[in-house]
Parts: structure tokens; sequence; C-alpha cells
């Protein structure tokens, strides 16, 4: 076991960081970046950053050169991660990068990569996921969402929902029903489609925290060349799942408040009888979220090692997305308790850490449902982690219409 | 030995229950939330003083109903439950009852029909911005009958007709603390945001202002752990209201909502969390009857139960409102539904009167000075 | 709302109290009785105990006078065990006795039986023991395969039981068995009470993780009974085994050691690096939550008993005593343990504080979490009887026995 580079590593290591540096701003701890996910104004600057990380040959680390990536590997891509975590930087919009290229690599056409992946890498397009419905969140093989074949053509109607940045997306993923009287994993069909078409109407809905990073999409006559077909037909389930897998290995991000960020407001903050950081139950929960990240961290790595000898990542990854979410929500909660009478309030003026413990309470509960519920990440670690046998299933062998569904 | 609301009391709460189902429901309180220009409801407001509400534990020779803290704490509990958008909790557990604790014949007579109306709104101003307001550092002093510094956030000061402030009057230690009343026309007042915009917050800036004491000067420090003490104990209900309110959300979802073919309250994963949200609501629900009990009859061990009904009581409607959103999925973190409207007030009630990490410590030195004694 | 006593009650208290100190010593913060449940030599000294009581008229103080009993109400049983819990007394060895047998008797035997066999169980003098639990039918109690065959005027037991509480003192036992394994799983059931002298019982201990044996496996072979001794009718066990399992929950309201009143005592006296360790903050933190823990489970049993004076029934709430004490009981004996810091693995009675109650209770308290109810079953039963949320799918419903138990092999 090694946690220090080896010589190549170090070498790529110190590259990434010389570029990093002479590109982006250093972040201290607490510090948060201008503009927040869910901004409009981050879009822009999303964008003019994917196209500086392309140009320097930081986008795209493992994805191959013929379609405009690096074509080194995932230790590469861990320590470029590593190291713009210490930088002041916009994250990444849309599925693009993380979800959109490892499944058109293993299904689209070869000349549907060459144009797509580059596209993505340089962030000139961006790209949405058509997935979820009102019926069907986490039991994402209930939607409902029609496709039919006319021709050379597909019509789809329907409804998907929590889909991010929809309004500002060039393409999309969809999976739809193409035969409601198969079962139901087996009626699928998968396309993507540009969200310029028409009968295609994207509405924002509003969350907690006012807001707005999540659309509901609308789909109507929409039509679909059968060459945007990913898959066979009746085979969009698999897939789908494989879009899926990479979901869970990618959610690597760590949004504030972590660890650094509690720890610097136990610092900062004086409470009752000296500094937050002297008291004995302050210190022990920090020593739990310690533990946390630091374990959430080595155990990506550990992964990484796995993946660089050639295994999949498996659902273990599920752990990294499970233990942040929840970590995230409670640290955020507890900052505002260490405030005590004024950590209500939420000016990002006179608020510690420009009111990142408040802002974080309120969207916190979204990180713990989107992209896999707490609860569905369990059952994923109960069943295909520990082989437990799955849950007593009413949904199978039988027509997806004669399904129940409560209405 | 009887642990459970009289008959009267518990006619009161379903009377209460049903005009707050009717004149609170969740549309209100989203009104206020959404419509930053409207700090309380009015009309809401105008609806409880007619029943006398702010009366409840205000003496007849008051012009208040002369009940006792039982029955305030039976309507704290449906107020918490329907989130009721209004100054009450400001006027009624602090400022009323600090001028019950500590006000002079003159002051009581003064304020109290107005308030018992709800003509008269007060606040209670002990907060100075972000950390924990203790004798050394509280900022606010009083010199010549004069204040002067900011009190931040000051719940309802943007409303209220009068504050109730904690100023430091001499040394910066606990007998350097007095409490003085201070008329808010013409005081600096500005609204702050806070995590839950349906109960208004102000900073208020004092600026020579003139004020009168409250209680004898150097009592200050120890008037508000009384009235803290009491008010702990109110708000407790309120929470364990807004705790019942999200549980029944939750399973009212869990018994509807599909996924896999089955409800998923019948899953274990939900099934098992709503059962521990039960719990805590239910443990919370026992220290706050406690504590009812022992504020009405003045039991020696006041303060425990009052600790304890607040780390029980913030404890149990945080984990409910936040696994509420949880069990909610998806819809759980729209601004649409409700389930948020309960997560932010369980936020603030448990930072209003201080955090929980502060009243567990303070739970434990009521212990440990009840076993010295 | 009242937690002061009426002025009958304080009487009654009082009564209590005085009877209890001319009998007893006061038990100070941490003191435990010497002699712990698991011992050998509890059971005489327990008896002893329990004759005095019901002497002096302080057993079944709830039940009927016409059976032994006091006559009173639960508020006086409250009382009297509120009281008794400031004194140093013997660990009961009466809970499935008492709380358990005697309100299934009360139920179901007849008047004959009710004279025969509950003022003897009242007195103590004698013990029973609840043959439920089987290797194939924990939690899941109506899978339990023992057989039951009627001949004539006699059945014929043969099978298996297990997590027999007191199956190698207990003089009788109550027993449910299948009669039937060609109906529904539930309605092949039949119940029984037995003497456990019986020719076809071999009791065997179990022995746990702390070196006690409170368990025992039970062997039938060929044991014979007399359909006299029938509670119920044939076919109708489940109902029967479900009045004993009732008040099983409600029962369960004996003082678990170490509770919030040792850690707190022990926090007090332990000095650490730097001061007594209630000084440190983490402690009060901890110490805080299992305060209000401990109280809430206390005022709601109160609450209850308030609910069932006014005429209600015990419900599933009580659910929440157990699930909430038996966790919070391991998880004090272990903190306990981790504030003794190094010296915190010893295990000895005559040096350890409070006679080494937080180790004994380590190795103890897992049993807890699964003993009468685990704490997942007594999660369903909230989610599901307080709730009402639906039950899981279940996949043993509208076939016969017969047919499930082949499908586990």
């Amino acid at each position: 076991m090694d946690f220090t580079d080896t010589p190549e590593d170090a070498e790529f290591r110190a590259e990434v960081r010389g570029w990093l540096t002479a590109n982006a701003e250093e972040k201290k701890p607490g510090a948060i970046y201008k503009a927040k996910y869910g901004e409009a104004a981050l879009i822009p600057l999303s964008q003019e950053w994917q196209t500086k990380k392309f140009k320097a040959g930081f986008s795209g680390i493992t994805t191959p050169l013929e379609y405009g990536g690096r074509g080194g590997t995932q230790i590469q891509q861990a320590i470029y991660d590593q190291e713009e975590v210490n930088f002041l930087v916009p994250r990444h919009i849309g599925s693009g990068i993380p979800l959109v290229i490892p499944t058109l690599l293993v299904y689209a056409k070869e000349e549907d990569k060459k144009q797509f992946i580059p596209e993505i890498l340089r962030s000139d397009k961006l790209w949405c996921q058509l997935f979820s419905e009102p019926s069907a969140g986490s039991d994402l093989g209930g939607i409902r969402t029609r496709s039919e074949r006319d021709g050379d053509d597909w019509v789809i109607n329907g409804q998907k929902i929590w889909t991010s940045n929809a309004q500002h997306a060039d393409l999309a993923i969809l999976v739809t029903r193409s035969d409601p009287d198969a079962e139901k994993h087996k009626g699928l069909t998968y396309f993507y489609v540009d969200m310029k078409s028409p009968g295609i109407e994207v509405r924002p809905i509003k969350q907690i925290s006012g807001m707005a990073n999540f659309n509901e999409v609308f789909l109507t006559d929409v039509r679909i060349p059968d060459s945007q077909r990913l898959g066979e037909e009746g085979e969009g389930w698999r897939v789908a799942i494989t879009t899926l897998m990479n979901e869970r290995v990618s959610s690597g991000a760590r949004p504030a408040p972590d660890f650094e960020d509690i720890f610097g407001l136990a610092r900062d903050l004086e409470i009752e009888d000296g500094p937050a950081i002297a008291n004995a139950a302050v210190r022990e929960k920090l020593a739990h979220w310690y533990i946390q990240a630091r374990g959430v961290d080595l155990t990506r790595m550990r992964t990484l090692t796995a993946m660089s000898r050639g295994q999949t990542p498996g659902p273990e990854n599920s752990i990294s997305k499970l233990v942040s979410a929840f970590k995230r929500q409670e640290i955020a909660l507890f900052g505002m308790d260490l405030m005590d009478m004024g950590g209500g309030l939420m000016s990002r003026e006179t608020t510690p850490m420009r009111a990142v413990f408040q802002e974080a309470a309120l969207e916190a509960p979204s990180g713990r449902i989107a992209a896999g519920t707490d609860e569905i990440l369990r059952n994923i670690i109960g069943e295909r982690v520990l082989g437990l046998p799955r849950e007593v299933r009413v949904d199978k062998d039988k027509p997806f219409r004669d399904l129940p569904t409560g209405v | 030995m009887n642990f459970d609301f009289s008959d009267d009391q518990r006619m009161l709460r379903d009377q209460a229950q049903k005009f707050l189902t009717d004149q609170s429901p969740p549309r209100v309180v989203r009104d206020v939330l959404e419509d930053s220009a409207k700090a309380y409801d009015e009309k809401l407001w105008g609806e409880m003083a007619a029943l006398g509400w702010m009366g409840t534990a205000i003496p007849e020779e008051y012009g208040g109903a002369g009940l006792c803290p039982e029955d305030l704490c039976v309507l704290a509990e449906e107020l918490g439950r329907s989130l009721a958008p209004t100054p009450f909790s400001s006027s009624v557990y602090l400022a009323t009852e600090a001028l019950l604790l500590a006000g002079s014949e003159d002051q009581k007579q003064k304020y109290l029909p107005d308030l018992a109306m709800g003509e008269t709104i007060g606040c209670f101003a002990l907060a100075e911005g972000v950390g924990v307001p203790t004798p050394k550092n509280i900022s606010v002093t009083a010199s010549n009958g004069a204040l002067s510094g900011v009190k931040e956030p000051v719940a309802d000061g943007d409303v209220a007709n009068f504050v109730v402030v904690l100023a430091r009057s001499g040394a910066a230690d606990e007998r350097g603390m007095s409490l003085y009343l201070v008329d808010l026309d013409g005081v600096d007042r500005e609204s702050v945001e806070t995590i839950d915009p349906t109960r208004s917050h102000a900073r208020l800036t004092f600026n020579g202002t003139s004020a009168e004491l409250l209680g004898a000067e150097g009592e200050g420090w120890d008037l508000v752990q009384k009235i803290i003490d009491r008010a702990a104990v109110y708000f407790a209900f309120e929470q364990v209201g807004g705790a019942q309110a999200s549980l029944d959300m939750a399973v009212d979802y869990a018994k509807n909502r599909f996924a896999f073919g089955r409800p998923i309250g019948s899953y274990q994963a939900i099934k098992h969390k709503l059962a521990d949200m039960y719990i805590a609501t239910e443990l919370a629900r026992s220290n706050a009857y406690y504590g009812a009990w022992a504020i009405t009859t003045g039991a020696p061990d006041v303060s425990v139960a009052a600790a304890a009904a607040r780390v029980a009581a913030s404890e149990a409607f945080n984990h409910a409102a936040r696994e509420n959103i949880q069990t909610h999925g998806g819809m759980g973190f729209t601004w649409e539904f409700d389930c948020h409207m309960y997560y932010r007030r369980a936020k603030i009630l448990s930072l209003n009167l201080g955090g929980e990490r502060r009243w567990k410590d303070r739970l434990i030195s009521q212990l440990e000075a009840r076993n010295a004694a | 709302m009242d937690f002061n006593d009426t002025t009958s009650e304080a009487e009654f208290r009082v009564e209590a109290r005085d009877w209890l100190a001319s009998q007893v010593p006061k038990r100070e913060p941490g003191q435990a009785y010497a002699v712990r449940r698991g011992d050998d030599a509890l059971l005489p000294l327990a008896k002893e105990w329990q004759a005095k009581k019901f002497e002096a008229n302080f057993a079944g103080i709830n039940l009927p006078k016409e059976y032994g009993g006091r006559g009173d109400t639960r508020v006086e049983q409250i009382i009297f065990a509120q009281e008794e819990a400031n004194f140093v007394t013997p660990p009961t060895v009466f809970g499935i006795s008492h709380g358990m047998v005697v309100p299934t008797l009360l139920a179901y035997a007849t008047e004959e039986q009710k004279q025969r066999y509950v003022p003897a169980t009242l007195r103590g003098d004698e013990v029973w023991c609840q043959l439920f639990s089987e290797p194939a039918g924990g939690s899941d109690l109506a899978g339990l395969r023992t057989r039951s065959e009627r001949d004539g005027d006699e059945w014929t037991v043969n099978g298996q039981k297990i997590w027999t509480s007191g199956g190698h003192y207990a003089d009788l036992g109550v027993l449910v068995t299948r009669s039937d394994a060609g109906v529904e799983k539930h309605k092949g059931l039949t119940y029984f009470f037995i003497d456990m002298k019986s020719p076809g019982i071999e009791v065997r201990q179990i022995k746990q993780i702390s070196g006690a044996s409170h368990f025992n496996e039970v062997f039938f072979t060929d044991l014979k009974i007399p359909d006299s001794q029938r509670l119920g009718k044939e076919g109708e066990g489940w109902r029967v085994a479900i009045t004993t399992l009732m008040n099983e929950r409600v029962e369960t309201g004996v003082r678990p050691a170490p509770d919030f009143d040792d850690i707190f005592a022990l926090a007090r006296d332990l000095v650490l690096e730097d001061g007594p360790a209630i000084a440190d903050d983490a402690i009060r933190d901890q110490l805080a939550d299992w305060y209000v823990q401990t109280r809430g489970v206390q005022l709601t049993r109160m609450r209850t008993m308030t609910a069932m004076s006014r005429g209600q029934q015990p419900g599933p709430e009580n659910s929440i005593a157990k699930v909430v004490n038996s966790s919070k009981r391991q998880r004090i004996a272990q903190f306990g343990m981790d504030l003794m810091d190094m010296g915190g693995i010893v295990r000895d009675r005559a040096s350890m504080p409070m006679e080494s109650l937080f180790q004994d209770a380590m190795l103890d308290s897992p049993g807890n979490r699964i003993a009468a109810g685990t704490d997942e079953i007594l999660r369903n039963v909230i989610g599901e009887r307080v709730l009402g949320l639906p039950r899981e799918v279940r996949v043993d419903k509208d076939k016969p026995f017969a047919d499930l138990a082949a499908l586990e092999k």
C-alpha cells in the first residue's frame, strides 16, 4: 500500500497544481465560489472554466484520445479532483461528463461519439437526464412516458420531473415505455433528444431554498428519429443502468459545509466560556465528522485502486453519497446551533461564512433524496454488496399496465 | 395522580384545533412565507384575540381569563401544530410572563389589559447576533434610564409595540444585568432575514432610547432565567405540536405513495423511521406534560422539568421535520409542499431560546443543583 | 393534570414506604442488590421477599381480592413500584408469572383453576415459565412447530421450545402448540398450561455472553397433558397467546440497570484527566439525552396508567418503553466503561465501581434488545398498530402451515 504518488503520478500532480495555481484562486477555509449551483450566473462561468480545462487537457482525463479526452487513468482523474478541490472553481453543469459520456461510449454509433463527446468535454453543449417521473422516482422502472413507433420516428408523450438544468440543456438522454404490456423492466426504450425539439416544455420547480435546480419537463408528440435510439428497443433498462452506475461513481463533489468548514467555525466562534472548539461536546462531534469525511475520501481512493486494476466500480460507492449527504445536513444544522440565538440569521453579509450553514440547511434535504434516496442506497448496499435477499416484489411478472399504483 | 389534561382542557384543545384548522391552514402560513411585506397574519391575530387567547394566563383583575399555564400549554401545542404565523410566543410566553413575574403594579396596569386583548404586542430582546449571550458579552448598556446598543434577532421586534430588553446596567457580570421596558415607537428597527420567514425578526438599534426598569436593578439575569424556564415549556408544546403534525404528514404520505407496486409505508426502512419519529414525539410530549404541571404548580424541580421538556421537544421536532421531508422524497424538498415550513419552524424554535447544545448543558447543571440540594 | 398524589394515594404511598423501610435497606444511587438475575442463589431470596409482600398485601395490587390480590388500581401498583425502586430488594423472578400468566389465567381458566393457581402464584410459591419461542419461530411466533395431538381427553406433545426464561426452576409453564398443520399458520394453534415436573420434559440451560443462564431449551417427548389444562378453544391458541403477549408489553416496567441515575452518579464520582467526569461537556451532552429519555419513558408510562384508569386498554404504545430502555441500557453500560478508560475492561464486583454493574450489563444488554420483542418487531408494532401503516407483504398467509415449513428447508 502506498498513499504517496508514484514518480509519474507526482509529476502529473505537480503539473495539475501548477496549472490550477496559474488559472484559479486558491480556496481559504470557509470560502465559497462566487456563484452557487442553481444560480443562472454559474452557467457561463462553468462553461468558460470547462473550455479552459479542455484546452489544457484536464477535461475528460479518462476519455479516449480519439474523442477529445486525455486517454489517462482513473488515478490521474482522482489526482486532478483532489487538487481542484483546493481551488475556487465552478461546478460542472449538467449530466454530460458524468453520465452521458460513459453511456455514449457503450451504446452510441461511432459518428455520434465523435460529434457529441468533444462537445461535452468543451462544454459547448449541455446535457440533461430525463429519467424520473412523478410516479417513478426511486422506482425508475415504473416510468410511464410513452414512446410509439411511427415509421422511422418515435413519438413521445408524457412527463418527466427532477430534471436538473433542463432549462439550459441542449440535449438530453431519455428513458421511455415503448411496451406497457411487457413486464415493467422489459418494455423500456432509451433515446437521446434535442431539447429544442417541438413539443418539449420545461417548467422550473422551486425548492425549499428558493432556488430552482430542478424542472418538470412535459413531452407532447415529440418526434425522435430512430437513429437516436441507444440500445435495442425494449432494452432501455439495461442502458439506464449503465448511466446510473456512473451516477453513483461521479457524485464525489463535497458541497459545503463539510468538516473543514465546521472546524473553522468552531475555532472562530466564541461561545459561553471560550472558543467553541474548546468545548468537549463540540470536539466530540468534530471528531465524528472528521473520521466520516476522511473515511469517505479514503474509501474512494481504494475504489480507484480497484478500478486501476481493471475492476468495475461497484455499488460500494453508495457509501460515499449516503454518508456525505447526511453529514452535510447535520453539520449545517449543528453550525446553526453553535451560533445559538443568532443561528437563524441568514444574511450573507453578516452571518459567518456568508451564511453557508443556513443556506445548506435548506438545501441539504434534497441531497439525501436526489440521485438515490438514503433508503434506496441502503437497499443497494444490503442487496448488491452484502448479497441479502431482495424485498418481496409484487411488481414482477405482470404486464406494466396491471400494476397497483395507489392512485 | 393524573397524568393528562382535564376534560375542560381537552375540550379547549379540540376547540383550538378546530379553530386553527379553519383559520390557520397551510395557505395562511404560506402567505406570510411568500409575502415579504407581511410580518404576520393580522386577521388570524384578531380572531385569536376575540377568543381571548392572549389573556389566557393573565389574572382577571388585569383583563385576562385567569386560567393557568396548563391551559396556555394546550393552546401552544395547537399553535405549533398549525404553525400559526403570529407574534403569540413573543407577546404571551415572553413579554406577558416577564410582566407577570417582575412588573410593578403600575406596569401591570399599563400593559396587561391591552396584552390580554391582543391590542398591544410585546417582544423580548436578549440575543445580540451570532453567538451565546452571556453577562460578559451583553453590550447593550443602560445608563440614566436610557439604552444604547443593538439587539438582533428579536422575534417580532418589527411589529411589537414594546420590548423587554436585557441590558448591562453595571459590571459585566450577572449582578450587573437589568431588565428594561422600552416603547418601540420611534426606535430604529429593521427586519432581518432568517431561515423561517413565517416568523418575523428584527434588529433593534437603541440610541439613548428612554427605558423603564422592569424588576429591580441587578436582577435582570436571574429574571431572564426564570422567564426562559417558563417559556421553554410553552415552546416545548409548540414543538410537540409541530412534531406531531410532521409525523402525521409523513404517515399519510407513506400510506398513499406507491413504489415497486407497494405503499412505501410497508417497507421497514420507512416504517421504522416513522416509528422512531413517533417515539421521540411521545417522549417529548411526556416531558412537556410534566413541565406544564411543574410551572403551573411551582414544583421545586421546575428548572429540571423545563430543561428536559425543551431538550426533548427540540430534538423531536427537528428530527420529525427533517425525516418528514425525507419520507416525501422529491416532493418533500419542493417549495410547493408544506414540509419545509415545519423544517424551518423546528429550527427557529430550537434556536430562539438558545440552542440545543446549551440547553442540554443547562439540564445537567439543574440536575446537579437538585441533587446537591 | 396532577403529578402529586391524591389523599388516598398519598396515604398508600406512606404505608408502602413505611412497610418497605421496616423490611429492607434504602438504596444509594448505583447500589444494586448483591445477587443478580441468573445467579442460582436468587430464587429462594426472591421467593422469600415475594411471600413477605403477599402477606403484607402488596402483591397483585391491582388484582381482585378473591384471588389474593389487593383490589386496588394500577396507580397504586405504580406507586408501590416507585417506592420499591428506592430500596434494595431482590430482582424479581415473577415478571412472567405475574405480568403475563396471571392475566391469561384470569381471562381463560376455569374458576376452580383460578382459585387453585392465582393466589399461589402471587405469593411466589409457584413460578411459571412461558413456552412460546422455538428455534424456527422467534419473532415469528406463529411459525412454531411443536405438535400436539388429541387422543380422547388427553393430548400428546412432541417438539422443542427455546429462550424459556426460568425454565430450569419453573414449577409450571404456559405452552403454545400446533394442533393442526393442515390449516393456515395462525389458525392451527392450541394453548395449554403444564406441570414442569411431568414426564417427557427435558430442560437444558443456555449459557449467554455474560456467562449467566437465564434461558433454556425445553424438549418434549410424548408429554401427556389432560384436556382440562387447555386454555381457550382448540385451534384458538393464537388469540390466547396474544393476551399473554399484550401483557408482556405492559409489564416490562422493571427498572433497567444501569440507568440514568447510575451513569449520573458514576460521572460525579469518577475523576478524569481534568476533573470530575460530569464537568466534561461531551459527557453532559450525552447525559442530557439519557435523562430526557429516561424521564420520558417514566412519564409516558404514567400517562398510559391515566388512560387505563379512564377505562382505555393499554395499547401497543407501551412498546416505546422497551425499545428505548433496552438500547439505552446497552449504550449507558458501554459509555460507563468508556469513562473508566483503560481500567474499564475489568469485571470484578469487589473492586469495580458499582460492583461491576456496567461491565455486567454490557454483556447482558444485547439480550434485552432481542428477548420479549426485538427492537425491529417493536418498531413494526408501532408502525402498524399505532400509526396504521400497511403491513409488510406476507408470503406466509393463506397457505397450509405444512407447505410453509417445507419452503424453508
